[in-house]
């Protein structure tokens, strides 16, 4: 099997992940979508290290996932304070930033 | 060279076979967290998507970040996502409207330029064979990460370490809410009830004296009648309630009829469901001297049609 099959699973995954935010309108989905895409990058990193045998693709993928896990925090808590002014999780009620 | 070394540097048919096998997962799962209108099922398809990444890590020799995938991602992340879900409202569908004319068509369109573009463009690139992590996980693979971290990186780690308390207090922050009025006193509560007009002393209990105790039995007022207040709204709204006086109020209707055949006059109309002081008062031989002969009558005629 070709080292390239991996790289190739994670662009389409990053692909789905780019069309999932740009579908949906669900912030909690979009974000979900951000997540998958970061997730595909994580996936390339790895093989990437396999591929050339040092770890240091491994330490930027431990580092995006921390960045993502930083992220998801404060991203979450916009959305709670969102629904919690508008009472709607949907990107389109979002279009002013103050009420 | 040990056999997890091994593993590391060659592909082997078996890994192939897990990648595909995996891999369509994958898709599948990236494909239903897009496509599927409920939240929470995107939620679950996503959270498989991940574990599968995990077990792609795992095959590539990052033992460490495999593991750490399932902890923090699949165990954390998305379980962070649900709770937010949950608060936010798990009901919450997508809306099918359009907000913009044609956006889904170019998005989707968009979508598969970018998808073309990235496959095109590894295609392009001279992707060699696996050198294989054999060299550079030889000591494991969480020392050797945890040495690089901590020599090469270390300035990235402590940087990445400020990011995450910086996060976590910016969620608290944005996530808390100030008491802007004052938290009404004991005093004032129970001033606003009288004001409001509301029930003051305790509701009534339920159930009927001395033969029915249980709470789905409502109390009955002096004139028969059940007194609402006395059962719970919700066995109310559930239609769990028995109705006592209903029945009550048959059996004396009918009692007095048959005391009134057993003396030859003519008995007095009474629908049975009606409530009616005059039978209350009749029921009970203490307030009524006569009443007992009445009833011991009716009893006697009862007794002789069975003998017949």
């Amino acid at each position: 099997m070709s080292p390239a099959n991996y790289v190739y699973l994670a662009a389409l995954l990053f692909t789905i992940g780019a069309a999932g935010v740009l579908l949906r309108r669900n912030a909690i989905v979009v974000f979900m979508c951000v997540e998958l895409m970061l997730n595909a990058a994580n996936l390339t990193l790895i093989a990437f290290s396999r591929m050339h045998g040092n770890l240091d693709g491994q330490i930027m993928a431990f580092f995006v996932m921390v960045v993502a896990a930083a992220e998801v925090v404060v991203g979450l808590a916009i959305i709670v304070m969102l629904y919690r002014s508008r009472h709607s999780a949907s990107v389109d009620d979002a279009n002013l930033m103050k009420l | 060279m040990n056999p997890t070394q091994l593993a590391v540097a060659a592909t082997s048919t078996g890994e192939a076979v897990q990648f595909w096998v995996l891999g369509t997962v994958a898709v599948l799962g990236g494909l239903g967290t897009v496509l599927i209108r409920r939240a929470v099922h995107s939620a679950l398809c996503l959270a498989g998507t991940m574990i599968i990444l995990a077990m792609f890590y795992l095959a590539n020799g990052a033992y460490f970040l495999g593991v750490v995938q399932i902890v923090v991602y699949t165990g954390a992340v998305m379980m962070l996502f649900l709770f937010v879900l949950m608060l936010v409202g798990v009901s919450a569908a997508d809306s099918l409207k359009e907000t913009l004319k044609g956006q889904r068509w170019l998005a989707a369109c968009c979508a598969l330029g970018l998808g073309i573009l990235l496959i095109t463009g590894i295609g392009q690139a001279s992707v060699g064979s696996f050198t294989g992590l054999g060299a550079a996980n030889a000591g494991g693979n969480v020392p050797a990460l945890a040495e690089l971290l901590f020599t090469k990186y270390v300035v990235a780690f402590e940087v990445i370490g400020a990011l995450l308390t910086v996060a976590a207090v910016g969620a608290t922050l944005l996530t808390h809410r100030e008491r802007v009025e004052k938290s009404k006193s004991q005093r004032e509560q129970a001033e606003e009830r009288v004001r409001a007009g509301k029930q003051l002393p305790p509701l009534p209990a339920p159930g009927v004296y001395a033969r029915h105790n249980a709470v789905d039995r409502p109390g009955l007022l002096p004139d028969g009648t059940p007194a609402e207040s006395s059962v719970s709204h919700t066995l109310r709204s559930r239609g769990q309630i028995r109705e006592v006086s209903a029945e009550q109020m048959a059996s004396l209707a009918a009692l007095e009829q048959r005391t009134a055949e057993y003396h030859g006059q003519p008995s007095p109309r009474r629908g049975p469901a009606e409530p009616s002081r005059r039978a209350i008062e009749r029921a009970r031989p203490q307030d009524a001297g006569e009443e007992p002969a009445d009833g011991d009558g009716g009893r006697d005629s009862e007794r002789e049609e069975a003998a017949k």
